[in-house]
């Protein structure tokens, strides 16, 4: 622990600047530096003031993100060029750079902290309570937000049948896609005598379109281990793993960083807390195969083998990692239970649905406004993620569908929106809640193209061990592509149905029954589509290169010139406040110019 | 066969990487990763130099060597850019990005400029899906690229 640690109080001010991967990469280090600089012997600042790196704040398309407490001052898409305004206008005379605020984008209000914007008023932080708020590499941080109290609650309050029983309540399900009852899980795996047991936290986020669980390894990494520290309390665990995607640089740091600190600390070792429990975790750098988020890979992963699943006849309860008794959870599973256990169980089942509690975690992506990391309580309707706290579709664009559940999810289409999300409703409606990636597609999306990307990715990420999977996803994709050249026929739809019919049946693993899932749930809410292709060589979207032509609407064409300005190929021409035209010679349908035409005179023959 | 200086080197930083880790199986994976890392591809040498270390036979690292996709049997270029083709990417025009590689540099994914300079590779999500797309060069994220950045991001990284 770094004793040096100065704990602030209401009398020194705390500058977070968010340092998550989407901050980072649009230049938070440079802004933290500064601000360091800035504040080193600085005597015009009247308070002490304390600057510190966090994790993810969430809202990644406003980044980088600078919070300023106790004043509650929010300040977004700062540069370090802004820090000496912001130090003497703010810092030294307490006034607001008014330009840096959050503007509502409809309104076009200032917000003065974000908690009072729309993105952040109806989310409901559990699983990402501490991110953004505390520096990840500091374990008192972490304990000043009431980190392993529930860990001490726990060794010294309760017996580990009671804290299966605690969990049992709460009514948690598995956030990695299935949905198990966590409680339940333990309970199984307490109950078979045969010791060493191991506790494995799935860190292998492979889905496209999702970061939750980076966010929480990068943010706050203590919450993960606390988590796995109770399980192992309560299953009577001796050795722990956490699998992380190698990709995840930071991840890994922090983790590394918060393993060794816990160990310093008596979290982790022989004798936790002076109780009985001896638990140590190891980390484990994935190896870049989707397959190995399926649990039985990654444990032959974990093991030293290539990543292939085997059949579930025996869960992992029972035999898992070196044939032992395993429970293996999710990141964000792991990261509400120290929550269910501090606070009880109660507490945690009176948020979410009837059965599904809770919140969950989303990545809110594609063209939403506010792409971002979001978390809401279970239940809350598509349309309330995306219009309310996303800001709606960009550009002014038509929705078209949203994707859930991963590439193993499906497309749910605008008359579903007000569905309440849980795990349940989703899977009703033909997709599934899968880990939490959120993506959304306006009219410029091609539905026909989306589900041959997800097929493309399932069949290359496919481990070939069954035929099924192997051969049946190849067939699925040769399919689709065929139906993207414009070279698809009728009876295709059907071969598409009845292969994925026979995948869902007959394969090894999750990777392969749910992977028809895009195709399935595209064809039955976007069938239009598909025929159009088929039919009339035509994509509306304007995607499928070999069936798109684009031409400008003379009507609506302003002659502004930005489209010929930033046209790569030199394809449009015009003079100035005259209607242009495009050369679909020279088009190369990047269609750079119909997502940027402000006056919609871009369309699609 | 003579060898020349840099191969001892080589042999050396290989060893004193594997013998970081104890001799179990388990720890292939992260022995490979320290390896890839160092030489930006896992030389044959040190796959059967670890194959002696766990003593598990040269099958199964070949194996794994070949399932993982963090691994490669041939020599990367100095700057490996990274095009992220996850969703988000993917429905922002990742696609875009990567035929513009391939007019600027003449390299599709998986492949190496005859300079030894550049490697393109596409990944399945970086976890940075609200900057999409989004492009890694060795280890520096660029954000919400275009062709045009992409130009910049490739001079940028040529020849330091």
């Amino acid at each position: 622990m770094n004793q040096l640690e100065v704990k602030p109080n209401h009398e020194t001010r705390m500058i977070l600047v968010c340092c998550g991967t989407g901050c980072l990469a649009n230049g938070s280090a440079a802004v933290y530096e500064a601000l360091c600089d800035a504040l080193q012997g600085n005597d015009k600042i009247q308070v002490e003031t304390f600057a510190k790196a966090t994790g993810c704040n969430g809202l990644c398309e406003k980044g980088p993100l600078v919070k300023i407490l106790p004043d509650d001052i929010t300040y977004c898409k700062v540069k370090a060029e802004d820090v000496p305004e912001i130090v003497e206008k703010t810092l030294q005379q307490g006034e607001l750079v008014q330009r840096l605020l959050y503007r509502d984008p409809a309104t076009k209000k200032y917000y003065k902290s974000h908690h009072e914007t729309d993105f952040y008023k109806k989310q409901k932080k559990v699983a990402l309570r501490n991110i953004g708020e505390i520096d990840p590499t500091s374990v008192q941080d972490y304990l000043d937000r009431g980190g392993y109290q529930a860990l001490e609650k726990a060794l010294k309050e309760m017996s580990p049948a009671e804290v299966i029983e605690e969990v049992l309540k709460s009514g948690l399900r598995g956030r990695g896609g299935g949905g198990f009852p966590t409680g339940l899980k333990w309970k199984a795996c307490a109950a078979v005598d045969n010791p060493p047991r191991y506790v494995i936290c799935n860190g292998d986020e492979g889905d496209p379109g999702a970061f939750m669980d980076r966010s929480i390894l990068e943010g706050d990494p203590h919450t993960v281990l606390e988590g796995m520290i109770i399980c192992a309390y309560a299953i009577g665990a001796s050795n722990g793993f956490i699998y992380v995607r190698d990709e995840y640089d930071l991840a890994v740091k922090n983790l590394t960083k918060a393993i060794e600190n816990a160990r310093e600390c008596g979290y982790l070792g022989k004798n936790i807390l002076g109780s009985d429990l001896s638990f140590d975790i190891e980390l484990v750098r994935g190896g870049g195969a989707f397959v190995c988020g399926e649990e039985t890979a990654l444990i032959n992963s974990i093991q030293g083998n290539v990543g292939e699943p085997w059949d579930k006849y025996v869960f992992p309860t029972e035999r898992g990692l070196w044939g032992q008794p395993t429970v293996i959870n999710n990141v964000e599973t792991w990261a509400n239970i120290p929550v269910i256990i501090k606070d009880g169980a109660a507490n945690f089942a009176s948020i979410g649905t009837e059965g599904s509690k809770g919140t969950k975690v989303f990545s809110l992506v594609g063209k939403v406004v506010n792409t971002g990391l979001v978390e809401v309580p279970m239940g809350t309707t598509l349309r309330e993620i995306i219009y309310d706290i996303g800001g709606g579709i960009q550009n002014g664009r038509q929705f078209k569908a949203v994707q859930t559940g991963g590439p193993s999810g499906g497309c749910i289409p605008e008359n579903l929106l007000d569905l309440p999300v849980d795990f349940d409703t989703l899977t009703e409606a033909g997709s599934m809640m899968g880990s939490g990636g959120m993506i959304v597609m306006d009219d410029r999306t091609c539905m026909v193209e989306v589900a041959r990307y997800y097929v493309n990715f399932l069949a290359e990420e496919s481990c070939g061990k069954c035929v099924p999977c192997r051969e049946g996803i190849s067939l699925l994709l040769e399919t689709l592509t065929r139906i993207c050249e414009g070279k698809g026929k009728p009876e295709d739809l059907d071969l598409l149905e009845s292969m994925s019919s026979t995948i869902q049946q007959a394969a090894l693993c999750a990777l392969g029954r749910t992977a028809p899932n895009p195709v399935l749930s595209t064809l039955k809410y976007f069938r239009d589509e598909y025929l159009e292709h088929i039919n009339n060589h035509r994509c509306p979207a304007g995607i499928c290169k070999e069936l798109t032509e684009f031409y400008i609407d003379a009507e609506l064409c302003t002659g502004c010139g930005r489209c010929r300005r930033n046209c790569p190929a030199d394809a449009i021409s015009g003079e100035k406040k005259k209607a242009h035209t495009i050369d679909p010679a020279k088009c190369i349908k990047c269609g750079d110019c119909i997502n940027n035409c402000k006056f919609q005179a871009v369309k699609v023959k | 066969m003579a060898e020349n200086s840099q191969q001892t080197a080589d042999r050396e930083v290989m060893s004193s990487i594997i013998n970081r880790y104890p001799p179990e199986r388990r720890f292939i994976l992260a022995i490979m990763q320290d390896l890839q890392k160092q030489f930006n591809y896992l030389p044959k040498e040190a796959l059967q130099m670890t194959a002696e270390h766990v003593n598990t036979p040269m099958t199964v690292i070949f194996s794994m060597a070949t399932f993982y996709k963090a691994f490669s049997l041939v020599p990367k270029g100095r700057v490996v850019l990274k095009t992220c083709d996850g969703t988000a990417c993917h429905i922002k025009g990742s696609t875009i990005i990567i035929d513009e590689v391939y007019k600027i540099l003449g390299i599709r994914p998986g492949e190496t400029t005859p300079d030894g300079q550049f490697s393109l590779e596409t990944v399945n999500c970086l976890g940075a899906c609200a900057i999409a797309p989004v492009l890694l060069a060795n280890d520096r994220v660029y954000p919400k690229v275009t062709p045009a950045l992409l130009r910049e991001i490739i001079e940028e990284n040529r020849g330091q």
